[in-house]
């Protein structure tokens, strides 16, 4: 190959790298700071675009100049910012002192929101942005042409690092910033206003996240995939780099900008999943990132967010448990659909316990737990289907294959802690994602695979539900025996403090590999039955949308309690079933039922239980 | 307890229904589940929604079918995911009492569906979903698809650049089975039309993440004659700015699936490049149609927007229902399936047959080439090319449906 189109390609690369350190940096400074892990940073990106692309061509009637241009696109990133605050004010500043998962599950149902509020004022169909004034044409780069506007989005990416770093450095608002990333309670501690600064923080988030929108204008049409598309990648750079540090963003920008532009030479269809395998490389090697730093609190004794007690259920949660088991055998009494989702509440609930049995009871956060549910479904599926096994032989084979996925990312995963420990999860179950969806003479590729039926026997909805009743319930009543055995102590010991429970001799990795195995086997089991429930596979159930399903459910539920994930699954589950028939703009109703539980129920379902109980009569 | 109102409420109109019957001798009418992704794909699925209520109303009000029943649509979001597909296609079917379905837009959403009817033994006709799959290797008895496939296209288009002097092609296809089977067809049938013809690069971007720059990059270094273009959507935009720019398509012949069609035309604007070689649906072009008129006509004055496509295919899969419950005559499931057997409908666009054989409509689509007026994008020298002349040949259907 030429160095001239190896140059071209680095700059292309380097065009790339720069838009998205903008829109990272945002997300690192926003996560150093209020340690929340803002799903809705993508949707600040898409409504970037979308105000650039209605005020900018507004302003370039008056004048075609690039002066305009820029103005709209700065005023856009403001606007943006502006929202940040109104979702700091509004929502975040209600749930800081709440678990921190449950503000990630709030941010989502920001997400969910402002996909549905983009429709309703933009309308479906993309939107073009008008292209920069003066920056229209290609320039001649050694007898190639290249995009005068990408050789200026270039500079972009080090403009917008040198200002955040004088900001940092030079100004008081910096400063704080800085001392809040490194130790949160230190500063609320040396009396600095917490909420001003938080809110500060939000704005300065949201408008980069904006401004990295309103720049992608004269490139792509704003159109409302634009969140979701981006935000993973966001999050890989921010992880890669080391969350919480601006430089390190910027550094892992680069590499992931060159890398997709070198790689769709080498490999054109690894595109999809490059990033996430260089994230589990830098993970593996650096646990915190390449530029970041052990959290500061990690050593100090904190209430940890999780099972304290499992503790043995009192009369009235008894009678709760023993109502809800008889309601769900009793549903084959209302009508053949009510079957169907009492089946699917049945498995989903299995699959949530399995979630909290790593993260309420481990202190596991698992942000891909669907690759072991898929994993499972695609074991079972491909014994029936390309090995013509009949269900029972299958659905034996549905935990082993979640359990050996497991045990192979497990290995890994348990090394790490924290923010990084679900990051990784999440980057181990898209590569699953991928290998998935691109093998496709095995799996079907993303057309997935039909005919997995259940056996004669238990092909009638009522049959089938019965057996899944009868294997989910066994299996949750196993996992809560675990929870309360030795093991499941022996794993709240490790997740409360690691170094001790190293020091009164407990092996700590192993321990919790083993718990990982065990949750990923009866994830895959719970993947199995609903592949039989549908009748088919395919990769969306290794998807990040199933992930964030399985934690919103364990997180509606409560993860403080044993049983509150089953309930968490059954709420969210009916909620899904029924705002989705009912209108166009479901994900609207999801998302404001999803933030109108976590400030209501703070602690989950089981919480508002609890405190329900725990009140004088 | 609502249960129990509705069915006393029911209780009270069986009552007095004997008193009324003079009055309003109606029969109930057929209802039919409609399932799509009205949230996630909105810009296809919404103008197809209101085609098809247009052409509801207009069956309704010239006498409904099958002797003066009246059809009633059951929309329904299907998730987008084939998981939420399956458990609303069941509800339609349990709760909704309904006839059958239809609907469906993505890929593995439609398989699903299909797989689910045949389970269940209940019809199913699959409008959108243009993979191959549906009516070939998976293909079965209850399963029927309107819209003409993604081999039918893209031999559409193979045909339009036969014997020229096109030797070195690129592609670019989203990386998905969508992409992935346009290019397979590609490859299978170019030879066949440009002897001598070879393929010098490939690219596949994730669906609606093409990093354009680099993709064009690359294409550009494999200096091709020809390129095939399948991205569409805001991958589209993206990746035409990009070429032009460059300057990618100077000079070459790009080939591009669905890209005349005015959901992915709409958005190009002023960016539209001039002479690709496209599948579309230039509506306002189309002659000799009066029909046809009548529905853009009727479209625009109740919607107030231009038609899409995907309004062409709601309004051809009413009329195509309704051709079907009148040869029927019963709203059984298997005299229903036996009825759309080389049923021919004579739609606003001219006969369209669903083919026995594989269960593939022979509705059409417009090849031309892409133009700018003014500063929208449009079609010219378009003519609409008949399914019927594009369907995989009826051996290779036997082959692959020998399971089915």
């Amino acid at each position: 190959m030429e160095w001239e189109f190896l140059l071209v390609q680095a700059l292309s690369g380097l065009a790339s790298a720069s838009s998205l350190f903008v829109i990272a940096s945002g997300l690192t400074i926003v996560f150093g700071v209020t340690r929340i892990v803002n799903f809705a940073h993508g949707s600040f990106y898409m409504l970037g675009a979308y105000v650039a692309v209605t005020i900018v061509p507004w302003l370039l009637e008056f004048d075609r100049s690039p002066w305009l241009f820029f103005a709209g696109v700065l005023l856009s990133a403001l606007a943006v910012g502006a929202m940040g605050v109104v979702m700091e004010v509004l929502l975040l500043r209600r749930i800081y002192r709440v678990p921190e998962l449950f503000q990630l599950l709030a941010t989502f149902g920001v997400v969910l929101i402002v996909q549905d509020l983009v429709l309703l004022a933009w309308g479906p169909v993309d939107i073009p942005g008008p292209r920069a004034p003066g920056l229209r044409h290609g320039v001649d780069i050694a007898g190639q042409r290249f995009p005068a506007y990408e050789l200026f989005l270039i500079f972009v990416g080090p403009a917008v690092l040198g200002l955040l770093w004088l900001l940092m450095h030079r100004t008081r608002f910096g400063v704080l910033i800085r001392a809040a990333t490194q130790d949160r309670e230190m500063v609320g501690a040396l009396g600095v206003n917490q909420a001003m600064l938080f809110t500060g923080t939000l704005f300065l988030g949201a408008a980069l996240a904006g401004l990295g929108g309103a720049l992608q204008i004269p490139r792509v049409s704003a159109n409302p995939q634009m969140d979701l598309s981006i935000i993973t990648e966001a999050f890989v750079v921010t992880v890669i780099g080391g969350m919480g540090s601006v430089p390190g963003a910027f550094i892992a920008a680069v590499m992931i900008g060159l890398l997709q532009a070198f790689g769709v030479l080498v490999f054109p269809k690894i595109t999809l999943v490059l990033v996430f395998l260089l994230m589990a490389a830098v993970l593996v090697v650096k646990p915190w990132g390449l530029l970041g730093r052990p959290e500061a609190a990690a050593g100090r004794a904190v209430l940890p967010e999780g099972i304290l007690d499992p503790g043995r259920l009192d009369g009235l949660t008894r009678a709760l448990v023993v109502v809800a088991v008889a309601a769900v055998l009793a549903l084959p009494l209302l009508d053949a659909y009510a079957v169907k989702v009492g089946t699917e509440v049945l498995i989903l609930a299995l699959a949530a316990f399995s979630l909290n049995f790593l993260v309420g009871n481990g202190g596991i956060v698992s942000f891909g737990h669907a690759a072991y549910f898929g994993l499972g479904a695609y074991g079972a599926g491909l014994l029936v289907v390309k090995a013509g096994l009949p269900m029972e032989p299958a659905l034996v084979a549905a935990p082993i294959a979640g359990g050996l996925a497991a045990a192979l990312f497990g290995f890994f995963v348990v090394r790490l802690s924290g923010i990084y420990l679900a990051m990784l999860t999440l980057a181990f179950a898209q590569i699953a994602y991928a290998v998935v969806f691109q093998w496709v003479d095995v799996t079907g590729g993303d057309n997935g695979l039909v005919g997995v039926w259940p056996s004669r026997w238990a092909a009638s909805r009522e049959v089938y539900h019965y057996m899944v009743a009868a294997v989910t319930i066994a299996a949750i009543v196993l996992l809560r025996r675990v929870i309360h055995a030795p093991f499941g102590a022996t794993l709240r010991a490790a997740r409360d403090s690691a170094q001790r429970a190293d020091a009164i001799g407990v092996d700590v990795r192993m321990h919790r590999w083993l718990g990982f195995i065990l949750a990923g086997a009866a994830a895959g089991l719970a993947g199995g039955l609903y592949a039989f429930s549908k009748g088919s596979i395919d990769p969306t159930l290794l998807g990040i949308p199933m992930s964030v399903d399985f934690l919103s459910m364990l997180l509606l539920g409560g993860i403080q309690s044993v049983l509150g994930p089953v309930a968490g699954a059954a709420a969210f589950h009916a909620l899904k079933d029924f705002f989705l028939p009912l209108t166009d703009h479901w994900r609207l109703f999801m998302g404001l039922s999803i933030i109108a539980m976590v400030l209501l129920f703070p602690r989950g379902l089981a919480g508002a239980w609890a405190s329900l109980r725990r009140r004088p009569a | 307890m609502q249960r129990f109102t509705l069915s006393r409420r029911a209780l009270g109109a069986t009552a007095l229904a004997p008193l009324a019957a003079p009055a309003f001798a109606q029969p109930a009418p057929i209802r039919i589940g409609e399932l799509n992704s009205y949230a996630r794909m909105a810009a296809f699925a919404v103008p197809y929604r209101n085609a098809m209520q247009q052409a509801q109303d207009a069956i309704n009000a010239a006498g409904g079918v099958m002797g003066g029943r009246r059809i009633e649509f059951v929309f329904r979001d299907d998730g987008s995911t084939p998981g939420d597909a399956v458990r609303v296609a069941d509800e339609l079917l349990t709760r909704e009492n309904v006839s059958f379905l239809a609907g469906t837009f993505l890929s593995n959403v439609g398989l699903a569906v299909a797989d689910l009817a045949n389970q269940r033994k209940r019809l199913f006709l699959a409008t959108e979903p243009l993979t191959d799959a549906i009516t070939m290797a998976q293909g079965n008895r209850y399963t029927w698809r309107v819209r003409p496939s993604t081999f039918m296209q893209t031999r559409m288009l193979v045909e339009a650049i036969r014997g020229r002097n096109v030797k070195r092609w690129a592609i670019v296809a989203p990386n998905y089975e969508y992409g992935q089977s346009a290019a397979a067809n590609f490859k299978r049938l170019l030879p066949a039309a440009i002897p001598g013809a070879e393929i010098v690069a490939e690219q596949f971007p994730a669906l609606g993440r093409v990093d354009a720059g680099a993709t064009v990059g690359a294409l550009g270094q494999a200096r091709p004659d020809g390129i095939f273009n399948v991205l569409f959507g805001a991958d589209l935009t993206a990746f035409v700015r990009e070429g032009n720019t460059r300057g990618l398509f100077e000079r070459r012949t790009v080939v591009s699936l669905l890209t005349g069609e005015p959901e992915y035309l709409i958005p190009l604007g002023e960016e539209t490049p001039e002479g690709w070689i496209v599948t579309g649906y230039p509506w306002e072009q189309v002659t000799g149609m009066p029909a046809h008129q009548a529905f853009v006509d009727g479209y625009r004055a109740r919607f107030n927007d231009t038609p899409r496509k995907g309004s062409l295919l709601g309004y051809v899969t009413v009329q195509i229902i309704a051709a079907m419950l009148n040869k029927a005559g019963t709203l059984e499931t298997e005299a229903m399936v036996d009825a759309l057997a080389d049923l021919r409908t004579d739609s606003i666009v001219g006969p369209v047959v669903m083919r026995g054989i594989d269960h593939q409509g022979t509705l059409g689509t417009w090849v031309g080439e892409t133009t700018l007026r003014g500063r929208a994008g449009a079609m010219k020298n378009s003519r609409y090319a008949d399914g019927a002349d594009f369907m995989f040949p009826p051996e290779e259907v036997r082959a692959a449906r020998r399971s089915a």
